[in-house]
């Protein structure tokens, strides 16, 4: 049986978990075996709706205790979850939470694990994961060498997939040990959907000048509905914020639809950025190295460039 | 107060990725090797300010690396480091790392365990969950800010789309990110004393690795770049909308 670890924040399910689901459900199917989730704690989601995207049943590890992270307390519970249900596959999604509790699991269950991965395995000869590598530069094929397996799959490497199905809701005891970590605080951007959850995503780099610049790029946002990022230097001189600084030493991301406002794409920020379906680069160097990168380009200056296209943008919306 | 900081030996960011052997192996031909950023400008350089503030603090380091990772551990010991340890044992399977790892910290009784967030070339971040597992301690990754009170640490770690402080109680593993301490260059003082710091060797007692690497592959190169006039917004749309149908 392949298990999929439903991942959790203020109770709700992450969306994360949709695609870990679906890729999980694929799985089981390749394997010839059935798709089952597993939730500890509570949540507001209609559970049974999971069926859509192709589990079969949703086991519930009903503690209140567990509506709170615990690395420790988490992975301890999912193992002995895993071990009573006989799950030879686990799944996470390669998010914050499972970054944090996947390697963990895999180590009580004895099982290898690939994290990161970006492709379902190849289970012809063996069981071979392809996970991304180098930041993103590279790809490795994994060979898992243990009976029981553990995998956390790289967000938007997938996609979620859903057809009508409905899922069981059974209820799953298991001990849950006391938490020794207690959360004093939780600071939530709100109304912003996390970068590496979002499908289009508008960067800026250091050809926007200043912060006081800011304010065209945040209008293409608004205009797409997409998350704001950066690059390194924006965020180290404070102009943005340190949680959009997107490359090797910030966040790897993988949306839709990424555009670049000003980035010269250097190669540690192409590392970050660089698994994005689509790329547009608006710059006014003809010769910065992003072009090579990118999908769609635009040599001007940003500050003519980034209007005019918000305004495109809002025409086609209103249908004109 | 002891702090154990694991450092694993990175290709530089720059670095040409290309592999060997029928796309087997990484080739290292030509590769400037540094210590991984996360563990170097935030593991490291964090407790380093641990100890500039309080002089009980004990700063070890440990790699688990061939004879070829000694210039970054000095590099290490030169930034602020008291003493290392490297395990001569090659390997790319986290799990042998991290058990690796574990039997050291058993012995050396260790409050804090810091690792970086995950290493830029195979960017598993497994070391820090597995060693939760295998020395059964609290585990906080992530983290981009932490404070020490007596026994107990106040950590803030990064959470989808914002930020989450939490305490417990030490020993505990703490895996850091951008955000716990500012990046430093060592100086000639600390490059001097780095030599006759203590490294010492120990030989390898794990080998049941759990995974093996049997192909990498580079992606496949972009089919060149469609330009766009910066006076025709409207196509930019269309194309977007029609041909790589992401709006
Ligand atoms: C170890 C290491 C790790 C690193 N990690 C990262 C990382 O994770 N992420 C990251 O981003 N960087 C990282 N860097 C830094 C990286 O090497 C680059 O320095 C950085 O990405 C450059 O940022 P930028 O493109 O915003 O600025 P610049 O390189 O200064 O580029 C600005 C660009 O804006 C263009 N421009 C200027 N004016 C205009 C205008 N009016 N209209 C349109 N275009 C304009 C210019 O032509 C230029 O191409 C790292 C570096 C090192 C050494």
């Amino acid at each position: 049986m392949v298990l999929i670890y439903i991942d959790q924040a203020d109770q709700e399910i992450k969306k994360a978990t949709y695609e870990a689901i679906s890729y999980g459900a694929a799985l089981a199917k390749q394997l010839g075996t059935s798709a089952e989730a597993l939730l500890l704690g509570t949540v507001h989601d209609d559970l049974t709706s999971l069926g859509k995207y192709g589990v079969t049943k949703v086991h519930q590890v009903n503690n209140a205790t567990l509506n709170h992270f615990d690395a420790r307390m988490n992975s301890t519970v999912i193992a002995a979850a895993a071990k009573s249900l006989g799950a030879t596959v686990v799944i996470f999604a390669h998010n914050i939470n499972g970054k944090a509790i996947a390697p963990a699991v895999a180590v009580k269950l004895s099982a290898g694990i690939v994290t990161g991965a970006c492709a379902l395995p190849k289970t012809d000869a063996g069981f071979v994961v392809t996970k991304t590598v180098f930041s993103g530069k590279a790809f490795a094929s994994i060979q898992i060498d243990t009976p029981i397996k553990v995998i956390s799959i790289n967000q938007n490497s997938f996609g979620i997939t859903s057809n009508d199905g409905v899922a069981e809701i059974t209820n799953l005891a298991i001990e849950v040990p006391s938490s020794t970590i207690s959360i004093t605080s939780v600071d939530k951007i709100q109304g912003e959907v996390p970068l590496t959850e979002a499908t289009l995503v508008v960067s800026g780099g250091r050809g926007l000048k200043g912060p006081e610049n800011w304010g065209i790029l945040l209008d293409l946002a608004k205009a797409l509905g997409a998350s704001t990022a950066c690059s390194r230097p924006v965020s180290d001189s404070d102009w943005r914020p340190h949680h959009e600084h997107v490359g090797q030493t910030g966040l790897q991301i993988a949306p839709n639809l990424y555009i670049a406002i000003g980035i010269s794409g250097a190669i540690q920020h192409l590392a970050g950025v660089n698994r994005s379906k689509t790329i547009v680069v608006i710059n006014k160097d003809p010769e910065a190295p992003f072009f090579k990168a990118a999908d769609y380009g635009v040599v001007g200056d940003a500050f003519e460039v980034v209007p005019a296209l918000t305004a495109a943008i809002l025409k086609s919306k209103g249908g004109a | 107060m002891k702090i154990l900081v694991c450092i694993s030996k990175t290709p530089d960011t720059t670095a040409k990725i290309a592999f060997i052997e029928g796309n087997t192996k990484f080739d290292e031909n030509g590769v400037q090797w540094i210590i991984n950023p996360y563990d170097e400008w935030y593991a490291l350089v964090k407790a380093i300010e641990l100890k500039e503030k309080d002089s009980n603090v004990a700063i070890h380091l440990v790699t688990v690396g061939g004879a070829d990772t000694e210039p970054i551990i000095r590099k290490a010991l030169a930034l602020g480091g008291d003493e290392a340890i490297r395990i001569n044992n090659i390997t790319t399977d986290s799990f042998v790392v991290a058990q690796e790892i574990a039997a050291i910290a058993k012995e050396g009784g260790y409050d804090l365990i810091f690792t970086g967030k995950e290493t830029i070339d195979y960017n598993s971040a497994s070391v820090g969950s597995m060693l939760c597992a295998l020395l059964d301690q609290n585990f906080i990754s992530a983290a981009v800010k932490l404070d020490i009170n007596g026994n107990a640490i106040t950590v803030t770690r990064e959470i989808e789309g914002g930020e989450e402080t939490c305490t417990t109680t030490l020993p505990a593993i703490v895996s850091c990110q951008k955000g716990m301490a500012e990046q430093r260059i060592p100086n000639m003082r600390g490059i001097m004393a780095a030599r006759t710091k203590p490294l010492k060797v120990i030989e390898a007692t794990i080998t049941n690795a759990t995974t093996s690497i049997k192909q990498f592959d580079l992606p496949p190169a972009k089919s060149g770049v469609k330009l766009v006039d910066p006076s025709n917004m409207d196509e930019l749309v269309r194309l977007l909308k029609e041909e790589a149908k992401v709006i």
